[in-house]
């Protein structure tokens, strides 16, 4: 269970984030929605421990774990998946080897036996085809002459190597076209089960027709302003976020 | 009572007095070093004196280092003898400079010879512009000669330096590849404690001819590693060399490759890594003198603690290379704010139909690529080794034999635990 009090963040002096209250239970998948700029993404990025923010108020723990007082490694290993709105490129990293050294890396530090390379490929080779990526893509460089479809396919991907408790998609959706969306939400819902959490970060509702959440929020100023059933998506999406922030004002 | 023991020039010159009746080779090419070397001195050594090819670099601490002047290497049961690779080929060792016998497989199809037996001082190296060559060629005792026949394909080789502790050599190394002769040398040196490796090296490639040459220096941390390289190019040749540089305290990788028939290729690559208080400097200058040929530059610094890396480059083209094509990219990585590079990238063309381009980079490691790498559970120093990696990888991908390859990659891990040691 995600649980997130007051929390206050703020980049260079400047606050985003005040006073983000934020509660996801074990096995659900909440959205979060809400205008440019209203915070969604330094939300995502505070809770996987990027550390240009500055936390300046309130706590976040997943499953007992106090998340900000932990390195993004940490984070990683504890089951926090952050799915980038940018995913970075590796020039002269392999994206298979990328791939097996992370789930290494994480296996290890839950004293679990590593992967070999023959162990993994078969692992890797399994989850490109069942997300219908070309098998080519494990032998590139991480995202290097990707198009924005292949690195957010790239990201669902190692999500389902990697197999997190709480993932967290900020803008997976964006300048995706209908086909690349669909195989984005069959590999979250594919991994939907009472172990798996997730929180959606998204502008439009369009993706929330294919991966259906059980909570939505509204985020504005920094602040949930609502929250509230799949349905509150349809009315943000027939309101606009004007009337809505207006509304809660 | 022992004598105090004589540093800088004067000790140099005193050695050479002792020995010179000893030394191999023509006396009058001796004393003209001698006294080439007396005129010129230690780069850096003495106060107020700065020239241009040693702009960045200082030979003070060789000046006022001491060096046992014993004449005899000191040989067998040392730990540098775990450090020969074990690489599935011929090898020629020397320690100290010296060749040793017992611990050499000569190869087959490569006509070997010491350079203590026929001594010669070859044709390119230019002891009155160049003091380390002076210092060479004054001193020098062995050294190894090398020559391929005719369309013989030698494969792998391995030049070995093993150096040990108090040691001053200045081996002289000749290297000929006759027409269509095809050798990939891998050169390592490596010691225990403070010493002077000064190697000069001559290669003559003919036509239709290609020398790749692997340079592994991964001398002790207190040595001097000051290498000074001749190459010549004929028609159709090849000279394709990759050094990577990891070890000793001052490095100087001083090469002049000149392209002298019509396309000839020259690639003078090379990486260095860097930590502690090191400095290595890589020089270059490469003379394309016949027309269509072709050469290649790219030297990557890994830079760590208060190292400081240097890279300078020269492309001479003469008015009748027309075609040319040259190509010269510095880059340097610096993993500490105290950590230095200095580039200086110098053309000069008198031809008018040339396409030449140098450019440098420096950065630091990229704070996106950290943060991505470690939400995905990958430790920081794991996900920093990635990336010093990554920044390596294609100046390593370009050496094609796996195992020499291999070597060079442990090479890069081991320079990687010492910095995070």
């Amino acid at each position: 269970m995600l649980e997130i009090r007051g929390l206050s963040a703020a980049i260079d002096d400047k606050p985003i984030l005040q006073g983000i209250d934020l509660t996801v239970p074990q096995g659900e998948v909440h959205a979060i929605m809400g205008p440019n700029g209203s915070g969604k993404s330094t939300l995502a990025y505070v809770l996987s421990g990027r550390d240009d923010y500055a936390v300046t108020g309130g706590t976040a723990t997943f499953n007992g774990h106090d998340l900000l007082a932990m390195e993004p490694e940490e984070r990683a290993a504890a089951g926090v998946f952050l799915a980038f709105q940018y995913p970075v490129e590796l020039p002269g990293v392999g994206n298979a080897s990328f791939l097996r050294t992370a789930l290494n890396a994480q296996r290890r530090s839950r004293g679990e036996s590593e992967l070999d390379a023959v162990q993994f490929l078969k692992l890797a080779r399994a989850e490109t085809k069942r997300l219908a990526m070309p098998d080519d893509m494990l032998r590139r460089n991480v995202n290097v002459g990707f198009s924005g479809g292949e690195k957010k396919r790239n990201e669902v991907l190692q999500m389902a190597i990697l197999r997190p408790k709480l993932a967290i998609l900020d803008e997976t959706d964006s300048g995706l076209d209908i086909d690349a969306l669909k195989i984005v939400a069959r590999g979250v819902n594919e991994l939907r089960g009472p172990e798996f959490s997730a929180l959606v970060i998204t502008h439009y509702q369009r993706l929330l027709d294919h991966i259906v959440p059980d909570r939505v929020h509204v985020l504005a100023g920094g602040r949930i302003i609502r929250s509230g059933g799949p349905e509150l998506a349809h009315e943000l999406e027939a309101k606009g976020y004007a009337e809505m922030v207006a509304e809660a004002a | 009572m022992t004598a105090p023991v004589q540093t800088g020039i004067g000790g140099f010159l005193s050695r050479f007095e002792r020995l010179r009746e000893r030394l191999p080779g023509d006396p009058r090419q001796r004393l003209a070093a001698a006294d080439a070397f007396r005129r010129a001195g230690l780069p850096g050594a003495a106060a107020g004196r700065r020239e241009e090819a040693w702009k960045y670099t200082s030979l003070r601490p060789v000046a006022d280092a001491e060096f046992q002047q014993s004449v005899t290497p000191l040989t067998s049961g040392s730990a540098v003898l775990e450090r020969l690779p074990r690489i599935d080929a011929p090898r020629i060792v020397l320690v100290d400079g010296v060749f040793d016998p017992a611990l050499s497989t000569l190869p087959a199809s490569v006509t070997f010879t010491r350079f203590a037996d026929q001594p010669a001082f070859g044709t390119l190296a230019r002891p009155n512009s160049e003091p380390l060559v002076a210092l060479n060629t004054m001193l020098a005792e062995d050294g190894v000669s090398l020559a391929v026949s005719e369309g013989v394909d030698a494969g792998l080789l391995l030049l070995v330096s093993l150096a040990t502790n108090g040691a001053a050599f200045h081996p002289r190394h000749a290297i000929q590849l006759a027409q269509g002769a095809r050798l990939t040398l891998l050169e390592l040196s490596v010691g225990d404690g403070a010493y002077l490796h000064n190697p000069v090296i001559e290669v003559h490639v003919a036509e239709h001819a290609a020398l790749t040459h692997v340079r592994l220096q991964n001398e002790s941390p207190d040595a001097f590693h000051l290498s000074t390289l001749y190459a010549e190019v004929a028609e159709r040749g090849t000279y394709d060399s990759f050094a990577l540089n990891v070890g000793a305290r001052i490095v100087r990788t001083e090469v002049h490759a000149r392209l002298d028939g019509e396309k000839g290729t020259t690639h003078l690559n090379g990486a260095q890594l860097l930590g502690g208080s090191q400095h290595a400097d890589f020089t270059t200058v490469v003379q394309h003198v016949a027309p269509s040929c072709t050469s290649r530059q790219t030297v990557k610094n890994v830079l760590a603690g208060r190292a400081q890396g240097v890279f300078q480059g020269r492309i001479e083209v003469a008015r009748e290379a027309q075609k040319t094509d040259g190509y010269q990219m510095n880059q340097a990585l610096l993993l500490s704010p105290d950590a230095e590079i200095d580039t200086k990238p110098e053309l000069e063309i008198f031809a008018d139909d040339v396409k030449c381009s140098h450019g440098a980079t420096v950065g630091e490691l990229d704070a996106d690529q950290l943060f991505y790498l470690r939400s995905r559970g990958i430790p920081d120093a794991e996900a920093r080794s990635i990336l010093v990696r990554a920044f390596l990888a294609e100046a390593l991908d370009a050496v094609a034999h796996e195992q020499v390859r291999a070597l060079l990659e442990q090479a890069v891990e081991g320079w990687w635990e010492r910095q995070a040691a």
